[in-house]
């Protein structure tokens, strides 16, 4: 039923294939991480002006689908003229760059919001005592509020990460070489539908519950005073 | 308007939402049943159900869609022939649909579980006391509660099939974002045909965040809120 010689001959391929994967994950997310914070901080914010361009970018960043923010970019840059002139020309028209851009973006959407959700489940007593102790706001953010939000935001976090991975499958449309490429190319060769998809499937499987088990790690690590205890005394 | 584009676009919107509001019955579907395989007594019922919702929640639904595109098309032509049929070419309409239904199918039965697992058991223990048949108590009590808690979850859902839609247009089906390429082709103008669907997208999903809203509104009546200070 499967043709493994297939399958022994994609692997080089495939591995390949897995490392543009991952190096599409890392930079995207680690940007989108760095960008986020800040961000769900001004998410937060009570004056409008600085929440609401915020709030707009996360709800157009996630109101549309991520194919098409890809194509838009990577297709629609070259509609301008001032664009093709101008001396970035060979980075914007490069997949990678714009994979990663739209990549970044997208995901800075999704983790601002988790990580605003955060802010705003801090218990409030931690905010008065901060305050009575005199702190100013950017220590308070500092030692108290990121510290435990960035904290509770762990679960929904790794989901995204995982999220994220999924997504970087739609690269394959832009012509990046990663797994879902490599998978569909294997396919045009033999059309052998379960030696190519069957195969970057698996993979993908296992990376997802492979990142899942990290990130319980690290939760099992930095939530612990969360967890409860057998007595029932904390 | 659009360089004279604009009903092409409007076309595929139509094939967009009829791809939406098709995989989405269909996922309703699975996810009923799988909800309630997840909650059935038998452990093979719960052991399927348990492989279904992980197998979809590790790999990325674009990987799945190709697989069961790709897949299905030959494992259906091995079929056919066995049986002397001849060639059949499955149609990426029910292709696509069928894919997008299975896998949000998975997310469904997760939403459909925890809003059942949501109404409290005596309510149904009390309904069958009255003499209630399992179907009265499933239509009166059980489901009019249940879709209160699993509206959160449903519009969530919803919202990613959408946006997932787009991508049967990489299967060849005549969506939005296939015409939008198609005019960007003619007409040398990617970027405005592409923020258009863009922008329908959007459209589509405010429409449906709107109306999903009131109907949460509609089925909490009575269902006092918490108030925060």
């Amino acid at each position: 039923m499967i043709d493994w010689s297939i399958i022994a001959e994609a692997l080089p391929a495939f591995a390949e294939g897995l490392k543009t994967t991952m190096m599409l994950l890392a930079i995207s997310c680690g940007a989108g991480l760095v960008l986020s914070v800040p961000l769900a901080v001004a998410r937060v914010s009570p004056h409008r002006a600085v929440w609401g361009p915020v709030w707009l970018f996360t709800y157009v960043m996630r109101g549309t689908p991520l194919l098409v923010q890809l194509f838009m970019v990577y297709h629609g840059l070259a509609q301008f003229e001032a664009v093709r002139e101008s001396f970035a020309w060979p980075a914007l028209r490069s997949p990678w760059f714009c994979a990663w851009l739209v990549f970044t973006l997208n995901t800075t959407a999704y983790t601002t919001e988790i990580f605003a959700g955060a802010l705003r489940a801090t218990p409030s007593g931690e905010l008065e005592a901060a305050r009575s102790l005199g702190m100013s706001e950017a220590t308070i953010y500092r030692r108290i509020l990121l510290p435990s939000a960035l904290r509770r935001a762990l679960p929904q976090y790794g989901n995204e990460v995982v999220m994220m991975m999924h997504a970087t499958a739609i690269a394959s449309t832009v012509t990046l070489v990663e797994i879902t490429r490599v998978a569909r190319d294997v396919y045009y060769n033999h059309f052998a539908p379960l030696e190519s998809f069957g195969v970057v499937a698996v993979i993908y499987f296992v990376l997802t519950f492979g990142m899942a088990g990290l990130f319980k790690l690290v939760e099992r690590r930095a939530l612990r005073h969360l967890r409860p205890t057998a007595s029932g005394v904390a | 308007m659009l360089h004279g584009y604009l009903p092409a676009i409007l076309g595929g919107l139509q094939s967009t939402l009829a791809v939406a509001a098709t995989s989405l019955a269909i996922a309703c579907v699975f996810g009923i049943l799988g909800a309630a395989a997840k909650l059935s007594a038998s452990r093979a019922a719960r052991t399927v159900a348990g492989v279904y919702t992980t197998i979809i929640r590790g790999v990325p639904d674009l990987v799945l869609m190709l697989l069961i595109f790709y897949g299905g098309q030959i494992a259906i032509n091995r079929l056919a022939d066995a049986a002397g049929w001849g060639y059949v070419d499955i149609n990426p309409f029910i292709a696509g649909t069928a894919t997008l239904g299975f896998i949000f199918g998975a997310f469904l039965t997760e939403t459909f579980r925890g809003a059942i697992l949501a109404i409290p058991r005596g309510q149904m223990e009390a309904g069958q006391a009255f003499g209630l048949s399992r179907g009265q108590v499933m239509r009166r009590i059980t489901l009019p509660q249940m879709v209160r808690h699993a509206i959160p979850g449903f519009t969530n859902s919803w919202l990613v099939m959408l946006k997932a839609s787009a991508l049967v247009s990489i299967i060849g089906l005549d969506d939005m974002v296939h015409r939008a390429s198609l005019a960007s082709a003619a007409t040398r103008q990617p970027f405005t045909f592409y923020a258009a669907v863009a922008l329908i997208y959007l459209a589509l999903t405010t429409i449906s965040i709107l109306g999903l809203r009131w109907v949460e509104a509609r089925y909490s009546l009575g269902v006092r809120k918490v108030e925060f200070k």
